[in-house]
């Protein structure tokens, strides 16, 4: 092994790949009863690390420990990351209770994003199953921001109920947009909502896109995205265009841990957002 | 059933694309008696418990179809749309509708009379057969849709 | 003792009665030597301070989950297979700290890494032991390094003792890692015994190993030792307990995840995590944060993992693999398919020792074969939707 250089010698101080690295909370909201979302700043200034849209970090809450949480804010936005966290174990659940002001650890950005190049002319359909909005929020703003270097855009959005939305007064203003579908729909509503009732597949026979020259991101539950991404096929999309943001058990973000293997992939490392047509063979089978 | 703006109609296959490639004698039949029906928002176009007897091909509009629940308020569970169709509960005993239905926002119908239905699918059983074969996927994908709800699909 | 200029390639002999010689130039040298040692009925590592310390005179009987010990007929130090542990015990440590911080008026911040990393010497390294370091360099010491393994491997002086004999579980002839040591040693012995001679024939296999055998009293190697170590490797190899047909295991396996065969070793394995355990290439961890009793000082500390438990998977408000079958096909795809298209080489080097160490005896290699069955295609009955 003459290729080990002697570079780290003992004791060198380097923290190492591990280590997070301090941020403060600039600011907090509340999206759901269960899931808030956190504008993080690195400690000291600086413009933070950049990031494509569809990468992750992991974030460590002081004495509990770390969790993978994708990037939810703009990319174009230098200075801060937006993180929305829902509270399910003890690290989340710690994350969402951090205010303005309090330290949480961070390091990343990790893995491989939304394939945003393949989509400059094309049209582009996004569809979002509850929590799964949260990592396309970045690639929505990049179309947004830059809708004439696409085609049309389709964005569905599913939730289980209205009060489960995730980043209302911003989807009302998207929703106001000419240029572009954003179609909600919900599990179940009270009488007070006027919207779509029903689940995003039932929203795809009548999306507007050019089968040929679309592509297809999604992310939200395994099932939601394995329904979304056959009713997408059977419009005619390629599955090497439909993209899926997955998730796994996540320790280590390096390759490291093994816990987040998806038959050959490392969800941190090749992931986490893959084509179907590499993956629809292990969405197949179960408990892969 | 209160509705603004009752109106008899000539059907065609154009009409609705439920309605397409359906034999012209059959759909000057079911003719007899459909209404083009306008519902405000949140008017509701039937109710649960009633007696069952239209057949509705939505044009325009949205139509929710809403359950009562425990302990909550009133559930819209699925909503249905233009060129969607609604309601098979004359086709199952007792006739009685077992959601109700309300629209979500002005809406445009066709309200196909379901006695004069019965009465032509009596007489033309292939007829009959044909439409029920042309339901049974709505039937179908609607079950389908609502196990895939069940599925939690949106967590 | 007049120091002799050595080289990489040399092959020298030393007789056992120096064998002293080579601890005492290891511990001159500021290692900490590791070897075998007899404890708990196994021959497993442990530190070595003089030749009595080896496991003389002892051998090992393995078969699928059994492990004895037996007393040899002669006083070979190195005439066993492979226990139950492996070198990653040192370098991929079962605890390990990563990192420590500290409540800081800032919140918090993360100390300098402090550890200074022992320089170890690995004496009796087999064959498939060194495949296995191989291996597990590609995980820690790839794109992102492991700064403590880094440390740790690029210190470790590795002195390899070829197989003389296989063990009944023994397979590395199949998977292409021994029994003959080529590469990546700093010296390798191979034990030699016949009648009253007793002695070693010496490959210097590095600059460091050359280093180290320059101050011991070594003989060129005759052409007849040369042999001897020929014939015995040969018998070795020609002996291997199991083999495994490895040749397009990578397709086969991916393309088989719903053989009937998962269900049927699902049904036996009991996902103990002992076959992970002892894998000598088995990396999976998990890592716990260990706070101080006030909280003001944290430990992050990675431990071994193994995909054979329930919260290996565990994501949200479920695991993902429940049943044994899903956890046993992911352990068995990943090790010898998956392995492949992450690492480049299969993560298995045919040690045996997921063998050996199964409670229930599950074989690898054994059900490799049943998976190489072609199942007939089910005809799906009726047309239920």
């Amino acid at each position: 092994m003459r290729e080990f250089a002697a570079e780290l010698a003992t004791g060198t101080g380097d923290p190492g790949p591990y280590a997070p690295f301090p941020h403060r909370v600039i600011s907090r909201t509340k999206e759901t009863a269960d899931t808030t979302t956190l504008v993080l700043a690195p400690i000291g200034g600086g413009k933070g690390a950049r990031f494509s849209p569809g990468q992750f970090n992991m974030l460590y809450a002081f004495g509990v420990g770390e969790a993978a949480i994708s990037m939810s804010g703009d990319p174009s936005e230098e200075g801060t990351l937006v993180h929305t966290v829902r509270a399910v174990g003890n690290v989340s659940t710690a994350l969402s209770r951090l205010k303005p002001g309090d330290v949480v650890g961070v390091r990343g950005p990790y893995g491989k994003g939304w394939p945003v190049d393949q989509m400059r002319g094309k049209d582009v359909v996004v569809m979002a199953g509850g929590l799964g909005l949260a990592p396309l929020r970045p690639v929505i703003y990049e179309l947004y921001s830059h809708r004439e270097d696409y085609g049309r855009v389709e964005i569905i959005y599913g939730s289980r109920s209205p009060t489960e939305l995730l980043y209302y007064d911003e989807i009302q203003s998207w929703r106001t947009r000419t240029d572009t579908r954003f179609q909600v729909t919900v599990d179940s509503a009270d009488r007070n909502w006027y919207g779509d009732v029903g689940v995003v597949t039932q929203r795809v026979p009548d999306a507007r896109f050019d089968p040929a020259r679309t592509i297809a991101l999604m992310c939200g539950p395994e099932i939601m995205m394995k329904l979304s991404a056959q009713a997408l096929e059977a419009r005619g999309i390629a599955p090497s265009d439909i993209w899926l943001s997955m998730e796994r058990n996540m320790k280590c973000a390096i390759a490291q841990c093994g816990h987040c293997q998806f038959g050959p992939y490392f969800i941190c490392r090749d992931g986490p957002v893959l084509p179907y047509a590499r993956i629809r063979r292990f969405l197949a089978v179960r408990e892969v | 059933m209160t509705s603004l703006g009752d109106a008899p109609i000539v059907l065609t296959e154009g009409t609705h694309p439920f309605l397409e490639r359906f034999d012209p004698k059959f759909l000057a039949a079911a003719s007899a008696n459909a209404r083009e029906m306008r519902f405000e928002t949140d008017e509701y176009v039937f109710r649960e418990g009633e007696r069952a007897q239209r057949f509705f091909l939505i044009l325009e509009g949205k139509v929710g179809l809403e359950i009562e629940a425990a302990d909550r308020p009133r559930l819209t569970v699925q909503t249905i749309g233009p060129g969607e169709v609604m309601g098979w509960a004359w086709l199952v005993h007792p006739y009685h509708w077992p959601v109700a239905a309300r629209a979500l926002k002005p809406t445009r119908a066709i309200a196909l009379d379901t006695f004069v239905l019965h009465r032509y699918f009596k007489l033309h059983p292939d007829v009959g057969y044909r439409f029920v074969l042309r339901l049974m996927p709505v039937i179908a994908k609607r079950l389908d849709d609502t196990r895939v709800q069940l599925a939690d699909i949106h967590a | 003792m007049s120091s002799v200029h050595r080289s990489i390639g040399d092959r020298l002999v030393l007789e056992r009665s120096d064998f002293p010689m080579l601890l005492e130039g290891l511990r001159s040298r500021g290692y900490v030597t590791l070897g075998p040692v007899v404890r708990d009925g196994a021959i497993v590592y442990g530190p070595i301070s003089r030749v009595e310390d080896l496991p003389i005179g002892w051998t090992d009987r393995q078969e699928a989950g059994s492990y004895r010990l037996e007393q040899r007929h002669d006083q070979a130090l190195f005439g066993y297979t492979v226990g139950p542990h492996s070198w990653k015990k040192y370098l991929f440590p079962a605890h390990e700290r990563l990192w420590t911080a500290e409540r800081s008026p800032e919140g918090f911040h993360v100390l300098p890494r402090s550890e200074r990393e022992p320089r170890y010497a690995f004496l009796g390294v087999r064959a498939c032991e060194l495949a296995a370091i191989r291996i597990q360099d590609r995980v820690f010491d790839g794109a992102f390094k492991d700064p403590g393994y880094h440390q740790r491997r690029s210190e470790a002086l590795r002195i390899a003792v070829q197989c003389t004999q296989a063990g009944n579980t023994c397979f590395c002839a199949s998977m292409g890692t021994g029994p003959r040591v080529d590469a990546d040693h700093d010296l390798a012995l191979t034990e030699i015994l016949t009648g009253s001679a007793h002695y070693f024939l010496v490959d210097v296999g590095s600059e460091r190993g050359a280093e180290l055998a320059t101050d011991l009293p070594l003989r060129p190697a005759t052409e007849a030792d040369v042999r001897a170590v020929d014939d015995l490797l040969e018998k070795t190899s020609a002996s291997m307990g199991r083999t495994m047909n490895a040749v397009g295991l990578r397709d086969l396996l991916l393309g088989r995840p719903e053989h009937s065969r998962w269900t049927e070793v699902g049904k036996r394995c009991l996902t103990c995590t002992n076959c992970t355990l002892a894998c000598p290439t088995c990396f999976c961890s998990t890592t716990e944060e260990v706070p101080d009793l006030d909280a003001d000082r944290v430990e992050r500390w990675r431990r071994w993992d193994s995909c054979f438990t329930l919260g290996f998977t565990h994501q949200g408000r479920a695991s993902v693999r429940t049943s044994a079958s899903s956890r046993y096909r992911q352990w068995l795809t990943h090790k010898l398919a998956s392995w492949h298209d992450q690492f480049g080489t299969s993560g298995c080097v045919g040690c045996g020792r997921c063998i050996t160490w199964c409670p229930v005896g599950i074989d690898i290699t054994e059900e490799v074969a049943a998976l190489r069955k072609e199942e007939p295609v089910a005809v799906p009955a009726g047309g239920a939707r």
